[in-house]
């Protein structure tokens, strides 16, 4: 984080204005609209993970429960002002608890992995079982493995006739990705983001300063879960239906390897990793060469290997090498060789 | 008295079949600390070796025992040399590489078997104990969970090749001093580690339709008896299948299968939070 944040803010509206206007030319607004949906999930885990340090596999957990909300919540309003609130609450008070439950525990790593990817087994479990007519909520019918259709997509508040679909829903998801980009950048410059990274680099040490990093990390855990709500939400208007699937292991690796291949530790790079890898699997889903499952495990095992710290810091690095090979004598006279940051999206 | 039997028998099977499924995730990450989260597709590999070599002609149970852990094993080798190596010591890293083999491995085949489900029958007929039908292969995965667990320990406890793995894990340095090389030992250890994962797969095949992504099904099961079991290997082991197996099939009588493996997953997380270095990180301390 350095620069004046006027600057980074008009940076930002800068380029967003761009690709919203550019990328249609290239990519279908209803192709785009999910890939944007999926950006804002790799935000979340971004936050989470790359700026936090929290490894969280289950974020398709708070993904699938902000869908499964909205939707159900929708049946019952017929109206989804409010059903969006709820999509990004409900996964939020879940975060907090199992944050509060994990992170009072100091449990970290291996056992963090574990219990979130066991919550999103339990969910997935759970909703995948509940085909018969018992399982209702209000007017819902969870419907298990074939989840659930019909219900009311996103209307403008007040008039539940006027439907938000189309190129409208892609500028309005569009705009939510913006306000979330920026909510996310004003929490990292924020007192709360800086300790954050803190915390990340040296639990104890933050722990010393007197920084409480059990709360602080349930409460940036539950700010994931609620943009992760969010994305959920929006998914579920634009595909019209949720199923169980939306919970499922694969669908928490796949934000897993957004965020790997993007770059963590950066805004930007999970959610062109998000987008871009979303791309590339509807272009191998209209071949039958190749599966699909085996070309996302082999990115995320190479990326490992070779690129652990993703494209964008990569890219940023060998670029600021290029720079700074070409100002270094100006550089060398004025002070010492300034390392350059790669924490910056 | 019937029924009591019958239920006395589903719970002990429920106990093997954690063991079995675990037994492999719990020689690599209890001897070398990496978290395999492709160990369900290794079982997955097993199984499909058991099937495909069934079908060759080759007798069931020499497909099952050998040639399918063999399979799995040298499967295993080539991983260790390729991914693993470069990773130990980082945990994070090596359960996002392991991760994504998982898929790599459960798309390469789909591409070969495709999507489908292939199966075989069991090898053992079944038989009646009074009034109730009873599954013969049961007792089969019963004793080869048991004889795992006696042949691990044995192992480990009492040949100098067990003497020689324990010391490597717990200094690496000190064994290279002494002449052994601890490349070889990790190397020896994934493999064995695979194999158990493919002798797994291959004895559950006959009682499965098997998928590409069957393993799947598998790892968060194995995952949480391994490390809700602790630190010590095989003392680990039975405690974590015995509580999971014990607590899973009561609420599956009690109530519904998706309940009992609810049950399951709830009890996981509570075990963690309660006891986060596992039940042998508190009882039966010091144990193999």
């Amino acid at each position: 984080m350095q620069g004046p944040a006027s600057r980074d803010v008009l940076a930002i509206l800068a380029a967003a204005l761009l690709l919203v206007w550019a990328m249609p030319l290239l990519i279908a607004p209803h192709s785009l609209t999910v890939l944007i949906i999926y950006g804002m999930l790799g935000l979340s885990l971004g936050l989470v993970w790359g700026f936090g340090g929290i490894l969280c596999f289950g974020q398709a957990a708070f993904f699938g429960l902000g869908a499964y909300t909205y939707a159900v919540a929708a049946i019952n309003i017929g109206e989804s002002t409010l059903p969006l609130v709820l999509a990004v609450l409900v996964p939020a008070l879940l975060a907090l608890a199992l944050g509060a439950m994990i992170f009072y525990g100091r449990l970290t790593d291996v056992y963090l992995g574990i219990i979130t990817l066991v919550v999103t087994l339990i969910l997935f479990r759970f909703v995948s079982s509940t085909a018969g007519p018992q399982y209702v909520i209000g007017r819902a019918r969870l419907g298990g493995f074939n989840g659930i259709p019909g219900f009311q997509t996103l209307n403008i508040p007040g008039d539940p006739g006027a439907y938000i679909w189309g190129d409208a829903l892609y500028y309005l998801c569009a705009a939510a990705l913006l306000a979330v980009f920026l909510l996310v950048t004003w929490l990292l410059r924020s007192d709360f983001g800086r300790i954050a990274v803190g915390i990340r680099e040296n639990e104890t040490r933050m722990a010393l300063m007197g920084y409480d990093v059990a709360a602080r990390k349930t409460l940036l855990f539950a700010i994931g879960a609620a943009i992760a709500g969010l994305a959920g939400a929006l998914f579920a208007c634009w595909a019209e239906i949720v199923t169980p699937a939306l919970f499922s292991l694969p669908q928490s690796a796949e934000i897993i390897i957004w965020c790997i291949a993007g770059g963590l530790g950066t805004r930007f790079g999970p959610v062109l990793g998000a987008a871009g890898l979303a791309w590339l699997k509807f272009m191998l889903g209209q071949q039958s060469l190749i599966d699909n499952t085996l070309v996302m495990g082999a990115i995320l095992v190479l990326f490992v290997l070779f690129l652990p710290r993703g494209l964008l810091p990569a890219a940023a690095g060998v670029w600021g090498a290029g720079l700074a090979r070409f100002r270094r004598p100006v550089r060398a006279r004025l002070r010492h060789p300034v390392r350059e940051e790669t924490d910056h999206g | 008295m019937d029924l009591s039997v019958v239920i006395l028998v589903e719970m002990l099977y429920a106990v093997a079949l954690l063991i079995l499924v675990s037994a492999g995730l719990a020689v690599v990450f209890g001897m070398m600390k990496v978290i395999n989260l492709a160990h369900g597709e290794f079982m997955m590999m097993g199984g499909y070796v058991t099937i495909t070599a069934a079908g060759l002609g080759v007798n069931v149970f020499l497909a099952m025992l050998v040639i399918a852990p063999l399979a799995a094993g040298l499967a295993g080798l080539l991983v260790e040399r390729l991914v693993i190596r470069h990773l130990y010591g980082r945990l994070v890293d090596t359960m996002l590489a392991t991760w994504g083999l998982s898929m790599l491995f459960v798309g390469l085949a789909s591409m070969i078997f495709g999507n489908t489900t292939t199966s075989i029958s069991t090898p053992i007929p079944g038989f009646a104990i009074g009034a109730y039908q009873v599954n013969g292969y049961n007792f089969f995965v019963i004793l080869v969970a048991a004889a795992l667990a006696a042949g691990l320990w044995l192992v480990l406890s009492r040949t100098r090749a067990g003497l020689i793995a324990r010391g490597t894990m717990q200094s690496p340095q000190m064994a290279a001093a002494l002449g052994y090389s601890p490349a070889r030992v990790y190397m020896a250890t994934f493999f064995c580690g695979s194999a158990l994962a493919g002798l797994a797969g291959a004895v559950l095949a006959p009682l499965v339709g098997l998928v590409p992504a069957w393993g799947g099904t598998y790892i968060a099961k194995a995952f949480i008896t391994v490390i809700a079991g602790g630190p010590s290997l095989v003392a680990g082991l039975l405690s974590g299948a015995g509580a999971f197996g014990l607590v899973s099939q009561a609420f599956t009588f009690a109530f519904s299968p998706v309940i009992g493996e609810v049950a399951l997953l709830v009890l996981a997380v509570i075990l963690l939070r309660l006891m986060p270095r596992g039940i042998t990180g508190r009882f039966f301390r010091g144990r193999l």
